[in-house]
């Protein structure tokens, strides 16, 4: 196939065109990128703080209000829904204004007194496991530390200051996102995604526009190769892609603090490559269709199940094989991991280069695929 | 097959699913004649005519352009021919320069020769000091005169054209077809379809399609002659009345309910 330097720069050229007189769809795609970044970026977070927490406190007393305060001083909770029965804590968990209640029973400080095990208890309303399991956690260390204080000064009242109970000690490190903040590990993610959808967006409608317009009947008549047509068409989209690409790289880093421990050149290098293996499955999304309409839904099915299947958010680890199986269809998995490896880990191709010869050979694949299925034809 | 034609076809046939389009149809179009391929809506001849260029391929029998096969050398077929689909089909958001020089470039039009090329058409088609208008602006009669000259950019020795007055005025239309005229005259074969009567009154030769099928061919005044009829249209009725075996009249008596 001897390809025509002059007929793929003319479907360039032609693109281009097309590209300047749509405003509209030009200001789209670029604005897409930021617009995304700020609305995912700070919608999707896992972080949980300042539940809220109703409580019933029937002891009144200093050591009662003095576990209470634990509660407001963390993060967590905010304790000021103060209640007095427990019919009144259990409406506000049924109409969801508050997420958890604490019960302190009368007699808590005496039992401290006394030394005998005081109790408490703790309500969680279950609905979202994020928020629950947030609170429960927390909860418990809340008091835990508290009773441990408690041991302590009673401990020291009685003259055995040095008796510390003997546990192990371990020291916990946690790598590249220290904080646990979940912006650092949705961030990348987030990159990734929201280059696939535009990408894929922007080449899917390319082909079959022609097709609905009748310009594609009178370019089959042409002399025009399908590679030249598929990689013309492609060309100015990457141009674009890789703009989108950078405006989301530095939107995602510099508004949400996360910066890029790696190369940078690195990534740029392979966002680029990215960019063009998601225009080649809109591409074959373009052929495949008959309208415009139907390339819509062919996009949105290949979209939805990649933002789940690809470990956007939740761990792949976490499913069932088979499902699993089918993220390692999507180049976007491949794509994340790069992402997240050069941003978080700061590692470089020596650690990358599995997913950088699968997402080179998935755009290649895909881009002969494309190639091959527009046929000169409109049968 | 026959070097003095320029098409010729042997049973050829287009299924599309259970529907045949085209029913075994047997065409040769000799090469310099206008010929003209009339008959009702969906009767087959837009799909016919995609199949001589290339755009579909034929579900049996044979043909051949130029001597080329329509199987095997379809890409070839489109070197040699200018197609104008029913549909005006530039692209509207480029202007005409744009547009011009686009299919320019799609044939190679050596460079020497392109801008003179361009000009040419551009005078052809009366679009001066028009080169930057959006094509989308343009009336229809300059539409379809600027897509006669983007086809004919790379000189091509067949005009194929699918219904190209449809959707333009008197003027307009007589304009173009004095153009397709001297085409004709250069040695140019030129195929056309249309409904209107009058243009296929000054083809060489014209076949009728109905139902994917040929229902008479030959010579526009001897056809008159033989089915002893005062004009083509009356021999087109003639031809769809023998047909579908009923009289074309007006259908009006049907709608009872309008009738008081």
């Amino acid at each position: 196939m001897n390809m025509s330097l002059r007929r793929l720069m003319t479907i360039v050229k032609k693109e281009f065109i097309h590209i300047k007189r749509d405003k509209a769809s030009l200001g789209m795609a670029i604005m897409m990128p930021i617009v995304f970044i700020m609305l995912f970026g700070y919608a999707v977070n896992t972080d949980v703080e300042n539940i809220k927490i109703a409580v019933m406190d029937t002891d009144h007393t200093v050591q009662s209000r003095e576990l209470v305060s634990k509660f407001k001083n963390s993060d967590y909770f905010c304790p000021d829904v103060y209640v007095k029965s427990t019919k009144e804590l259990e409406k506000l968990i049924d109409n969801g204004d508050v997420k958890a209640g604490i019960i302190i029973p009368s007699g808590f400080s005496k039992k401290i007194k006394t030394g005998k095990n005081p109790q408490m208890q703790l309500i969680i309303d279950g609905t979202d496991p994020t928020i629950a399991r947030t609170a429960l956690q927390n909860g418990m260390m809340l008091t835990e530390m508290y009773s441990v204080k408690i041991q302590e000064k009673e401990l020291i009242k009685k003259g055995l200051n040095n008796n510390k109970s003997k546990n192990i000690d371990v020291r916990t490190r946690v790598w590249y996102n220290p904080n646990l903040e979940s912006t650092k590990f949705t961030i990348p993610g987030l990159i990734g995604l929201i280059m696939q959808n535009i990408t894929v967006m922007l080449t899917a409608f390319s082909l079959v526009r022609e097709k609905e317009n009748g310009t594609l009947e009178l370019l089959i008549v042409t002399p025009i190769k399908s590679a030249e047509l598929i990689l013309g068409k492609m060309i100015p989209y990457i141009f674009i892609g890789s703009i989108d690409f950078l405006i989301a790289l530095f939107f995602g880093s510099y508004l949400f603090q996360v910066p890029i421990e790696g190369s940078l050149f690195l990534l740029i290098v392979l966002g680029f490559g990215f960019v063009i293996c998601s225009l080649a499955i809109g591409m074959l999304i373009s052929t495949i269709a008959q309208n415009q309409a139907q390339a819509m839904q062919m996009t949105i099915f290949f979209i939805l199940p990649s933002v789940l299947l690809s470990g956007f958010i939740f761990p792949m680890e976490a499913m069932p094989k088979l499902i699993q199986s089918a993220g390692y269809f999507i180049p976007l998995t491949y794509f994340l991991k790069i992402l997240r490896g050069i941003i978080l880990k700061g590692i470089g191709l020596n650690y990358l280069w599995k997913e950088v010869i699968i997402l080179f050979n998935f755009g290649m694949i895909l881009l002969i695929f494309a190639s091959i299925r527009f046929k000169k034809k409109l049968d | 097959m026959n070097g003095e034609v320029a098409i010729i076809t042997e049973n050829i046939t287009k299924k599309f699913g259970e529907f045949t389009a085209v029913d075994k149809l047997n065409i040769k179009i000799p090469k310099g004649s206008i010929y003209g391929l009339l008959g009702p809506n969906g009767a087959g001849k837009s799909t016919a005519i995609r199949m001589f260029c290339g755009v579909l391929t034929p579900t049996e029998g044979k043909g051949e352009v130029f001597g080329l096969d329509v199987y095997k050398d379809a890409e070839k077929i489109k070197q040699n021919i200018g197609y104008m689909s029913q549909k005006f089909s530039l692209y509207e958001d480029l202007t005409v320069i744009e547009n011009l020089n686009f299919y320019a470039d799609i044939y190679s039009i050596p460079k020497k020769v392109k801008n003179e090329r361009i000009e040419d058409i551009i005078n052809m088609a009366g679009l001066n000091g028009r080169e930057k208008n959006i094509t989308k602006t343009l009336s229809g009669g300059w539409k379809q005169r600027l897509a006669l000259g983007c086809c004919l950019m790379h000189k091509p020795r067949l005009l194929i054209l699918d219904e190209p007055t449809a959707a333009v005025d008197p003027v307009s239309r007589r304009i173009f077809w004095q153009i397709i005229y001297k085409l004709a005259k250069q040695g140019i074969t030129i195929l056309v379809t249309t409904h209107y009567m009058d243009e296929a009154e000054s083809c060489d030769e014209v076949a009728f399609i109905f139902g994917g099928k040929i229902i008479g061919k030959g010579n526009p005044k001897k056809i008159i002659e033989e089915k002893n009829a005062k004009n083509l249209e009356d021999v087109f009725i003639k031809y769809v009345e023998e047909q579908t075996g009923e009289k074309v009249q007006s259908s009006f008596d049907k709608i009872k309910f309008i009738q008081s």
